[in-house]
């Protein structure tokens, strides 16, 4: 068993160690808005968040989670991140998402990116382009998500 | 560059003016004010019965002649709530083109719905779910727009009858008294009365046999940018897509393949995948193409993919074709001197007089579509029943090769279409493997005495590794002109896979043994003397159409050939195309010069090291031309920036054909990008996952303007007529910066 802090809540799973996070939140936890991409930390689709940073779940054991809070795009877009919110809000607003896959991925890079900028900055079209560099649309949604960033970031001032 | 002395620009605005009304006045031909459609007989079918109920009256064949086809069944496509929520159904699949947003709005329009309280679903393989055009399920060929534009127009004004007739009866008024506006049906006197308020009343009235459509200068919502309607739920994580569906008891299948297409089996050890915890069952099934493998069906992905690693399995691989990409393209050269069938036969003998002259050959490689949600399908199977749960493009070719495999009836076969993660054409299988794999487990499983539904999913490299990709293709060409660029002749060779030839659309498509699919986009609009030689070579790699098709590479061919012929007789590329575009082809005139003015081309000066490229191209009745800004930077060639006039007719929600052209271009942009290719090794595909397959990433991207030409015009599709203009645009802006030819995708600048 291990104890798994998601979200604020405690979740007990009977889990082998190895098992990257992403397959508990999605096959034990039924959390299906973390997706499977490439299972190799390639294109970041996985993404959440371990206190806070980044991190692609579909290559990080769980047992590496044991002791540190893990924050999924459901936490993140319901309105009690104050980052996060905006975020999303801009997400909707530049109508951002095509298929839509690939975008809580992106969300959560955004989220940890946005939240790590002093406050009160406002990050160029070349740090932006640096902090989401590692998550693929293969629809080819860059052009909205980079100004969905730019417009997030100037909400949070 | 200068100002292209071909263009008078000060004629610009006028020019854009002339468009306007030309467009208008097509319009006022096209659709008369309140046209009247006829409809023979009535039927009772109304508002709010089941979809099946549609499919069950097609066959009655007596009730047939009589009856609206399922396709005009309102009661299959809209339901209205009683608080007003109007739930329209969708004839497609959704991922990422908008059709669930755009279906919507047109079936809105002609409702006079309240577009806030509009809602979308998405259908199953029930026949009031295929194209209206084709009569089969399809999502492709970018037709959605196209040929369901009337027919959602139809329901729509369908059900707004039903609803001001039910109201009439309620209010004891002459229908005529009666108007609609937003949801509501409005009486004299101001009385309302709300459509939630009227749904069920208005469902046990009949069909009516005549509607009118509206005038499209009094669409509100039909051309108004419009946000999604899964716009919420696409950015916070609670959309599902068919990875996420999950039945009570549901396992995960994932299965072993040959390492080469159609191999087989040669001896397996499955003790070690069998100890895993939480596999279940490890089956040897039949595969695709006459294949073989073996499925771990697991309580997870997880444990079925530990499982399928401790697999030991030696394939025999003697009896199929290993294919090696080095060797494929010698043999390609070999056929391209054959003689062969041919699609335009121009008289060749001016090309060994004509003053000036270039060839060229040109090399394709296979593409992955690499969709970001992987392949997966649920199946629940029971003894006279099967369902199927999946993000398909052909719900009905796979409900038939479920029941195939099954050995079913095709109607004891539900295919309930889920969202996508993209698909891009592997959502449409021709030989339906995805199905067909995935009924081939839960039949094994089910046999194996598991009881439970099971969810085929395949990883990254599955997906990489499994086929169907963009045909690899070898273009020649012998080009003689004279030196006003005048083509005299154009001697051109394609060697190319058939992706139809063995598909439902063989029998249109394939003529006088040429594939349509390969040809697409070669020589027209450009009156050319073009002589085209195509060779179709059998070879075991399987094949698919890939966004815009044929287009992938025909554009690249014509647009950068006939922008060498531009640069080697000193012409403006953009006039030259004008000059052949001529007075007929106005819809790519007005594209490419949109985009010429909306990018400054010809007008700003550009920044140092920069170049202009231009190209336009028609694929699937849209024209979309792009002028681009481009460098070459340590070797690299960059993007930087492009302009795209686009020709769609009516754009039904701005906002996503903008979205549209941006994906596309984008996915165009990657079929640039070293290490964009699937290759092939003594049968075995080199690539594997992202790390070695190209796709362009945030920093490839340029900036982009999008500008539609307004038109009120019978509306086209635009999925994929953004992609194939943009590598040659590419291509031409590197091509005037180094002075050399590009012949190759990926690029090689070396
Ligand atoms: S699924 Fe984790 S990075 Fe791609
Ligand atoms: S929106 Fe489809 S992959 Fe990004």
């Amino acid at each position: 068993m291990i104890t798994l802090n998601i979200n604020g809540s405690q979740h007990e799973v009977d889990a082998d160690p190895d098992m990257p996070i992403l397959w508990v939140l999605r096959d034990t936890l039924g959390m299906t808005g973390t997706k499977f991409g490439c299972g190799a930390a390639l294109c970041g689709a996985c993404t959440v968040h371990l206190d806070g940073e980044a991190v692609r779940s579909c290559s990080t054991p769980v047992s590496a989670a044991e002791g540190l809070k893990i924050t999924t795009i459901e936490k993140t877009t319901d309105g009690s991140d104050r980052v996060g919110a905006a975020v999303h809000a801009a997400w909707v607003k530049h109508d951002v998402a095509q298929c839509g896959y690939c975008q809580s991925g992106q969300i959560m890079s955004a989220t940890a990116f946005l939240a790590s900028l002093p406050s009160g900055s406002q990050p160029t079209a070349e740090e932006i382009d640096a902090a989401m560099e590692g998550n693929i649309c293969r629809c080819g949604t860059y052009v909205r998500i980079r100004a969905a960033i730019a417009d997030a970031a100037s909400t949070l001032v | 560059m200068l100002p292209n002395p071909n263009i008078d620009y000060s004629e610009l605005p006028r020019a854009l003016q002339h468009m306007l009304e030309r467009s208008r006045s097509k319009v006022a031909e096209a659709m008369p004010r309140r046209s009247f459609l006829k409809l023979t007989g009535s039927l009772g079918l109304a508002v709010g019965i089941f979809p099946h109920m549609a499919a069950a009256q097609s066959t009655n064949t007596d009730a047939a002649a009589a009856s609206l086809k399922p396709t005009e069944q309102p009661s299959a496509f809209v339901q209205i709530a009683p608080n007003g929520e109007v739930t329209v159904t969708i004839n497609r699949l959704e991922f990422g083109q908008g059709v669930q947003t755009a279906l919507p709005m047109i079936l809105a329009e002609e409702l006079d719905a309240d577009w806030s309280l509009v809602r979308s679903q998405l259908g199953t393989n029930d026949a009031a779910y295929v194209d209206p055009l084709f009569g089969i399920h399809l999502t492709g060929g970018s037709n959605t727009i196209k040929n369901s534009f009337t027919q959602y127009r139809e329901l729509g004004a369908r059900v707004r009858a039903m609803l001001l007739s039910a109201a009439a009866a309620r209010l004891n008024v002459d229908v005529s008294t009666l108007r609609t506006e937003a949801g509501v049906v409005l009486a004299t006197g101001g009385r309302k009365l709300g459509y939630g308020e009227l749904a069920e009343a208005a469902m046990a009235l009949p069909v009516p046999q005549t509607i009118a459509l509206k005038d499209p200068k009094d669409f509100r919502i039909i051309g108004k940018p419009t946000q999604r309607l899964d716009a919420q739920a696409k950015s916070s994580g609670q959309q599902s897509f068919g990875i996420d569906f999950k039945l009570p008891g549901q396992l995960t299948a994932v299965v072993a393949r040959p390492p080469v297409f159609g191999a087989r089996i040669a001896s397996l050890d499955d003790s070690a995948a069998r100890a895993i915890k939480g596999v279940k069952a490890v089956l040897r099934i039949p595969l695709d193409r006459g294949a073989e493998g073996v499925t771990v069906i697991a309580d997870g992905y997880w444990q079925a993919s530990q499982g399928r690693d401790a697999l030991k399995v030696e394939w025999d691989t003697s009896a199929v074709e290993k294919v090696d990409s080095e060797k494929q393209l010698a043999q390609f050269r070999e056929i391209a001197t054959r003689p062969g069938p041919r699609q335009f036969d121009a008289d060749m003998a001016p090309l060994e007089t004509a003053p000036l002259s270039l060839e060229a050959e040109f090399v394709f490689p296979y593409l992955a579509h690499a969709a970001m949600e992987p392949l997966n399908c649920t199946v629940r199977l029971s003894d006279d029943r099967a369902e199927i749960w999946m993000g398909s493009q052909s719900a009905g070719l796979d409900a038939g090769a479920a029941a195939t495999v099954l050995g079913l009836k095709p109607e004891q076969v539900v295919v309930n279409v889920l969202t996508s993660g993209g698909g891009f054409g592997r959502r449409f299988s021709s030989s339906s493997d995805t199905a067909m794999e995935a009924c081939q487990i839960a039949k094994a499983a089910k046999a194996a005495g598991l009881d439970a539904p099971v969810r085929m999913l395949w990883s990254r490299e599955d997906d990489m590794r499994g086929g169907y990709y963009r045909p690899t293709h070898l273009h020649r060409a012998r080009i003689g002109f004279d030196k006003q660029g005048n083509v005299l002749a154009w001697d051109h060779t394609i060697v190319g896979q058939s992706i139809l030839t063995g598909t439902v659309f063989e029998k249109f498509q394939v003529k006088n043994g040429i594939d349509a699919a390969t040809t697409e986009g070669m020589r027209n609009p450009y009156p050319l003397p073009m002589r085209l030689t195509v060779h179709h070579p059998v070879v075991n790699v399987p094949v698919l159409w890939w966004r815009s098709v044929g287009s992938t590479h025909t554009a690249f061919v014509m647009e950068t050939l006939l922008d060498d012929i531009a640069r080697a007789t000193d012409q403006d590329p953009v006039s030259y195309r004008m000059k052949m575009f001529g007075e007929e082809h106005t819809r790519h005139r007005d594209a490419l010069q949109l985009a010429v003015d909306k990018s400054g081309y010809g007008s700003k000066t550009l920044a140092e090291g920069r170049g202009w490229g231009v190209a336009v191209h028609e694929s699937f009745s849209s024209v979309v031309a792009y002028v681009v800004e481009a460098s070459v930077v340590d070797g690299q060639p960059k993007l930087h920036r492009v302009t795209a006039g686009v020709h769609c007719n009516l754009a039904v929600n701005p906002r996503t054909v903008e979205a549209q052209v941006q994906g596309a271009a984008i996915m165009g942009l990657s079929t640039c990008l070293a290490g964009s290719e699937i290759t092939l090794k003594d049968g075995v595909v080199e690539q594997g996952n992202f790390s070695e397959y190209t796709m362009a990433r945030i920093t490839d991207v340029p900036e982009f303007d999008v500008n539609i030409v307004p038109s009120a015009d019978a509306p086209t599709g635009m999925g994929e007529p953004g992609l194939p203009p943009l590598a040659p645009a590419f291509a031409n802006a590197i091509s005037r910066l180094t002075g050399k030819p590009v012949r190759q995708m990926p690029f090689n600048l070396a």
